[in-house]
């Protein structure tokens, strides 16, 4: 960033004491942002006694480091993480590409009234999900069901005969519908990021593409798509901490123990009676490591995705 | 009606652009704006399309995903909302009796429901306006040139990364009374006993700091936690402001022989409004949605100290059954957040931002 040098910026640099505060400030953050982190992490290698003797945040001291704490956490969480990546990814595509599909048609192709379906969408971001959570379990429990065992045993009762029952209570089937219930939420927030995207793509080569005869979708499919690569790295990163991190849909929806996925496993974990907190904290870390990799990989673009760039 | 048939029988319903091509199929004249430009039939013929056409071409696109997502987000509000007025009970065969708004004037006189929505509301403010200025304070720090930008950046949000679940684990720890790492810290300058010394006056009967139990510093605990959690988001949408003024505004402060402070407060930070109303709403949003920190921090159950809607919400509706109350209860939620971003949008619409 080059922008700011000379003038205002070079009178501040020539301040020595003026940047040491600045930088002790800086750190001062570091502190504040990371310590939670790091007591985590050094509780998450103490023995029972290390964690009676030794200060939170200070290393283990004379019992050194174990790594029992982490087993218990890593074998309580292991089927909930793979049920969290199961349900997690799939939703994360499909509310990427329904989304950017959606900013295609909202923006790249203009009509009248669009504003008020922008408006709509975009509001979707913002509802709270304790306002749908009731009908939603609902619908995944009785309305759906209902509908799916009459249509079933009406169609083909001869073979089923007559009493076909969806399977709601199917651990898989549970973590379908909670992956369903991600990917439509997760359209509203997809449409906006891409939609500012495609704002920005110069018209001129999709009216060029029009000229030539292309129709919508082969535009879409051959330009729209291919530029939207960077746009779909930001959004897929962003979605998939989203999806992840929610604990509120997983637990209204997925009731089957086999079937539930990390941040359930961990509130079960850290509301429990008997608490050990070399475990819980050894749970958190494991429960945060998917998307804290995916955020120490790809920072900028998870940046990207918050600031709605 | 006979206004779109008569667009549809007028010749350039919406003029492009054109651009000047040579093919074989014919070429005719058709003007643009007065600019005469050769163009192709089959390009004539699109010219003349009126808007109701590219309706009919972009919906496979927008209409699928926003039917989906309209049915369970626009839908599922509607139904919640009849659901509301009646007094269905749980999943079971239970039928409802009564249509009317007898669960709202149950919510009125509903000492729990006050408690909640006053808890809310400290929430949202006090959480919205420490964050924003916590924010704002971090992206001045680091717009100053500094080095290692990234790595500070990415520090200072990284717990935005992170899912409520494992920052209330963590945080959990840290309030912990008996050897939590904020009472360890204060014992470390003798400062937990002079704490409660203090409060021993006021009828405090306690060892140590119940930082998650007491009344007093319940709610003061989680809004501290969330600050640290979004603040870091906070700092992004600011710095993104800062880097869109332009330099000009900082060299013609300074050749006024404006100080630092004063160039931030009379020049820089009036012109972050954007920013800041942009990051309030998101923040509110957030913070009434703080559900999943509050049920991890305590479980299901939490003291009347820290209930807000939304744990009150799940409470009614999915611990003791009582369906249509929760979703009374959901619909006063839901109700505040339109008050949140209902200017919001309408804002962002006048200005030509939608």
């Amino acid at each position: 960033m080059s922008i700011r040098d000379g003038g205002f910026i070079d009178e501040l640099r020539s301040t020595e004491n003026s940047r040491l505060g600045l930088y002790a400030l800086l750190l001062a953050g570091i502190v504040f942002y990371l310590f939670p982190v790091e007591t985590a992490v050094m509780t998450m290698f103490k023995t029972e006694s290390a964690f009676a003797r030794t200060l939170p945040f200070a290393p283990p001291g004379g019992d050194g480091f174990t790594l029992d704490a982490l087993a218990t956490a890593w074998n309580t969480l292991r089927p909930g993480l793979l049920n969290s990546l199961l349900m997690a990814i799939p939703a994360t595509i499909v509310s990427a590409l329904l989304g950017s599909m959606t900013a295609y048609g909202l923006t790249t192709i203009s009509w009248r009234g669009q504003v008020g379906v922008v408006v709509l969408i975009i509001a979707g971001i913002f509802i709270p999900y304790q306002a749908v959570l009731v009908p939603l379990a609902q619908f995944w429990f009785q309305v759906l069901p209902g509908l799916l065992n009459g249509f079933v045993n009406t169609v083909f009762g001869f073979i089923t005969g007559g009493n076909w029952q969806y399977p709601s209570r199917n651990g898989y089937v549970q973590l379908l519908q909670l992956s369903i219930t991600h990917a439509a939420y997760g359209i509203p927030i997809c449409t906006l990021l891409f939609r500012s995207y495609y704002q920005s793509i110069s018209d001129e080569m999709i009216e060029a593409a029009r000229l030539d005869g292309a129709s919508a979708f082969s535009i879409y499919r051959n330009i729209i798509l291919p530029l939207s690569l960077p746009m779909f790295a930001v959004t897929l990163i962003y979605q998939f901490t989203q999806v992840y991190n929610d604990l509120l849909f997983a637990l209204v929806l997925v009731n089957e123990p086999a079937s539930q996925v990390a941040t359930q496993r961990l509130a079960a974990l850290t509301g429990g009676v008997v608490q050990s907190f070399n475990t819980t904290m050894a749970g958190a870390i494991v429960a945060a490591l998917p998307t804290l990799l995916v955020y120490i990989m790809f920072g900028e673009q998870f940046a990207k995705g918050v600031a709605g760039e | 009606m006979r206004e779109i048939l008569s667009r549809l029988l007028a010749t350039g319903g919406r003029l492009r652009s054109a651009v000047s091509r040579d093919e074989s199929d014919g070429d005719q004249l058709a003007t643009d704006g007065g600019a005469t430009v050769k163009t192709t039939r089959r390009d004539s013929l699109r010219n003349s399309l009126p808007v109701e056409w590219e309706l009919i071409e972009s919906a496979p696109f927008w209409l699928p995903p926003v039917l989906f997502a309209g049915f369970f987000v626009y839908g599922a509000i509607a139904w919640n909302f009849l659901l509301s007025l009646t007094d269905y009970n749980g999943l079971g065969g239970a039928q409802y009796e009564t249509f009317d708004l007898s669960m709202y004037s149950r919510l009125l006189s509903d000492g729990a429901f006050w408690q909640a929505a006053q808890n809310t509301v400290v929430l949202l403010v006090v959480f919205t306006v420490l964050c924003l200025a916590l924010g704002l304070f971090v992206a001045i720090l680091i717009d100053q040139q500094i080095r290692f930008e990234n790595t500070f950046r990415t520090i200072y949000l990284l717990p935005m990364s992170l899912s409520f679940v494992v920052t209330a684990t963590m945080w959990a720890w840290v309030y912990n009374a008996r050897n939590g790492v904020l009472n360890q810290f204060l014992r470390l300058f003798n400062l937990e006993g002079a704490i409660v010394g203090l409060l021993r006056p006021a009828g405090v009967n306690a060892e140590v700091i119940q930082w998650l139990s007491w009344n007093t510093t319940a709610l003061a605990a989680v809004i501290f936690a969330l600050i640290w959690q979004f603040s870091g988001y906070a700092m992004v949408v600011f710095l993104a402001g800062l880097r869109a003024i332009p330099t000009e505004h900082y060299e013609a402060a300074r050749v006024d022989g404006a100080s630092t402070v004063r160039l931030y407060a009379r020049v820089i930070i009036p012109q972050l409004r954007a920013s800041a109303v942009s990051a309030s709403v998101v923040l509110m949003v957030f913070a009434l949605k703080a559900f999943d920190f509050i049920y991890a921090l305590r479980g299901s159950q939490p003291g009347a100290n820290m209930d807000i809607l939304a744990t009150m919400m799940y409470r009614v509706a999915f611990d003791s059954l009582q369906w249509a109350y929760g979703s009374a209860v959901a619909i006063v939620l839901f109700a505040l957040a339109l008050l949140v971003i209902g200017p919001y949008l309408y804002s962002e619409y006048r200005r030509g931002e939608l």
